[in-house]
């Protein structure tokens, strides 16, 4: 019934930092009895802005609490400046993973966070203005929110969004309007590939998808246009071997484009070592 | 994990020992197909027989009125689209909103496809009025569906009340009794149902078999098709061993009646009253008489059923949550919502289903876990 890690489990049994914090200096509070789960986030902040002590408490199912209490532990010691980088992806992965229909749990904790930080600021977010129209009204899920999770998860079903925002999850009236939302947001996605620079080494997966992608997205649109293709026939470590078609192949420029164009744009999207070269059948 | 204290046998049931005594013999050694010519099939055959006796004495049926199935899912998709393609002009289905998903999901693809459905709802106890199924019924109304006792609450529905207006108005009624076999008596004798769906691993017989009942002279057509078994109405080499079981569990199922709604009723009510005087903000879902004897729901306001779940878990102790949260749809089961019970309590809601097999000590354990499993997580909710 149950597929959570033990770590997860772990931090549910025994969740770390848990119950209010009587001198806080800022609280972040997201969720409603109503939605099935809560989460109110305290915080102490030193003169440096570094974040000494966080607590929490939660209404909600064991992921939740396991979340609440991964989120305390990893922004403890951590500036607001650096504790705002953290995802409800790195949340997730600091319990060895959530069930998919379990994310909406770290993004919980993300947004405590945000609520939080904006607290200490004294940025009280008139919420519509913020955050844009209400999308879900059975849960109070609003686009951008939506939007969000959408890109920072490369989420690409109606389902996922559920899984991730609960958006869609009540009497899923809003279904609708979520799957066009998302064509939206994947559309806009697709025309501003993220710049995701990954210096830390990518896995040969990673590389693979992000080379055949960079091929799709940017490099075979523009040699179509002068009539030419390529094709990609393997690659090997940081090799990347391709075929170059039609006009291409016995352009002589062909060279030039190879190295100057494909080369360079995948240094640029993918890893900056990276080789390109012809195999010549 | 510790030993088991299982409250959940409104899932599923442990199997009863004579049921396994019954079925190894097929199993071992009587494995001929009962449709062969030879004795050795035909030995099977009379099992087969013996079993659908079985099934039929429990219900007050004629055994030839029962059809076996791979389950209470197959039987109510059978007997709802038996009605509507033996009466193809007739377009128009009645049912609740509480039902089971196996006829739930059905009726909303039939309402997909082009079908009239009335929703019946349920008011704050639970209860349909029969009354709402009088005004539903229309001249092109193909069938009626509707729950024996709910699954969830264990709520009983008027079915000899609505049995009377749907002979009336000259309407097919189909049953899901799946919760109520076993628990109750239900005779088709008293009450006039055309179909009446039961599963057998409910009633402590095996999984992936049950029954349909289709009231002789109700025209029918098969759901599976592919051979001539029970009679033209279900193809497939039956499910000897399942089927053997499912007799056995039936035959069971009559001989403990009296004190599965006896027995079961007190250490039921004993668990319900302990429950609710210990822990504050704490609610029934549902009403308190007219119900399975073998249920209770109880709602906990503020803290999380999934939660509530996976802390008694670590004590050996098994019960379902009012919420589908686990499934992945956040919202709280369709019932509870049916019934109007405030989110803020649905969320928090458990239902434990006893059996014939549930002690009294297993009862005293549960009253003294549970308390300090709710006041740990209330002391974790922000709103408390
Ligand atoms: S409005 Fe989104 S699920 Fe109801």
């Amino acid at each position: 019934m149950w597929d959570y890690t033990d770590k997860v489990k772990e931090h549910f049994l025994h969740p770390k930092n848990a119950g209010a914090m009587e001198d806080a200096d800022a609280v972040g509070e997201v969720g409603s009895l109503a939605c099935g789960d809560a989460l109110k986030l305290y915080l102490k902040v030193d003169e440096n802005e570094r974040i000494v002590e966080a607590s929490f408490q939660t209404f909600g199912c064991a992921s939740a609490i396991a979340s609440s209490s991964a989120l305390t532990e990893l922004i403890k010691g951590k500036t607001l400046e650096e504790a705002k980088a953290i995802s409800n992806k790195d949340i997730a992965d600091f319990l060895g993973g959530l069930p998919r229909q379990k994310m909406h749990c770290s993004v919980m904790g993300r947004e405590a966070l945000d609520a939080a930080i904006d607290n200490y600021k004294g940025i009280s977010r008139p919420k519509e203005e913020l955050e844009g129209e209400i999308l879900c009204h059975c849960f109070g899920v609003t686009e951008e929110k939506i939007r969000q999770a959408i890109m920072e998860n490369n989420l690409t079903t109606v389902e996922d969004v559920t899984s991730f925002t609960k958006a869609g999850g009540g009497c899923g009236e809003c279904l609708e309007d979520i799957g066009e939302l998302l064509d939206k947001v994947r559309a806009e996605m697709k025309k501003r590939p993220p710049v995701e620079k990954q210096p830390a080494g990518l896995s040969n997966v990673q590389r693979m998808q992000l080379v055949m992608k960079t091929l799709e997205d940017e490099i075979r649109p523009s040699l179509k246009q002068d009539g030419g293709n390529i094709e990609l026939v393997d690659i090997i470590a940081k090799k990347v071997l391709v075929r170059l078609q039609g006009t291409c192949s016995h352009c002589p420029a062909s060279k030039a484009t190879l190295k100057g164009f494909v080369e360079a744009k995948l240094r640029e999207q993918v890893e900056p070592d990276i080789q390109v070269e012809e195999v010549v059948s | 994990m510790n030993k088991v204290i299982y409250m959940d046998n409104n899932a599923t049931t442990r199997v009863a020992p004579q049921v396994i005594r019954e079925m190894l013999p097929v199993l071992e050694t009587w494995y001929g197909n009962p449709s062969s010519m030879h004795g050795f099939g035909g030995a099977v055959g009379k099992r087969l027989d013996q079993a659908r006796k079985q099934v039929a004495d429990l219900l007050q049926a004629d055994p030839g009125e029962i059809v076996f199935t791979s389950g209470g899912t197959e039987s109510d998709n059978t007997a709802i689209l038996a009605a509507l393609a033996s009466q193809p002009h007739k377009r128009h289905i009645v049912t609740t909103r509480v039902e089971h998903p196996a006829v739930l999901s059905l009726v909303k693809d039939l309402e997909e496809r082009g079908y009239t459905v009335t929703w019946l709802g349920v008011d704050r106890k639970g209860h349909l009025n029969p009354d709402a199924v009088r005004k539903a019924v229309r001249k092109d109304t193909a069938i009626v569906s509707v729950m024996a006792a709910n699954n969830e609450t264990g709520v009983l529905f008027p079915i000899d009340k609505i049995a009377a207006i749907t002979r009336e108005k000259d309407v097919l009624l189909h049953t899901d009794a799946v919760q109520i076999m076993g628990k109750l008596p239900f005779s088709v004798q008293d009450i006039p149902v055309d179909f009446l769906s039961l599963s057998s691993h409910k009633i402590h017989g095996p999984k992936g078999v049950g029954a349909l009942y289709v009231r002789k002279g109700v025209r029918f057509k098969p759901f599976i098709i592919g051979g001539h078994q029970e009679h033209g109405r279900r193809a497939g080499t039956e499910n000897i061993p399942g089927i053997v079981g499912l007799g056995k569990a039936c035959q069971l199922a009559a001989r403990h009646l009296d004190e599965e709604t006896i027995r079961v009723g007190k250490l039921r009510d004993r668990l319900e009253e302990g429950l609710l005087s210990s822990i504050d903000h704490s609610q029934l879902n549902g009403d308190q008489n007219n119900r399975l004897p073998n249920t209770t729901s109880i709602a906990f306001e503020f803290v999380e059923g999934e939660a509530i779940l996976l802390l008694m878990n670590e004590l050996g102790i098994c019960a379902s949550s009012g919420s589908a949260c686990t499934s992945g749809s956040l919202e709280p089961s369709h019932v509870l919502r049916a019934m109007g019970i405030p989110f803020t309590y649905a969320h928090g809601s458990i239902r434990f289903s006893l059996s014939r097999y549930t002690t009294d000590q297993e009862v005293d354990t549960v009253i003294r876990e549970l308390p300090p499993i709710i006041a740990r997580l209330r002391e974790l909710s922000p709103f408390c």
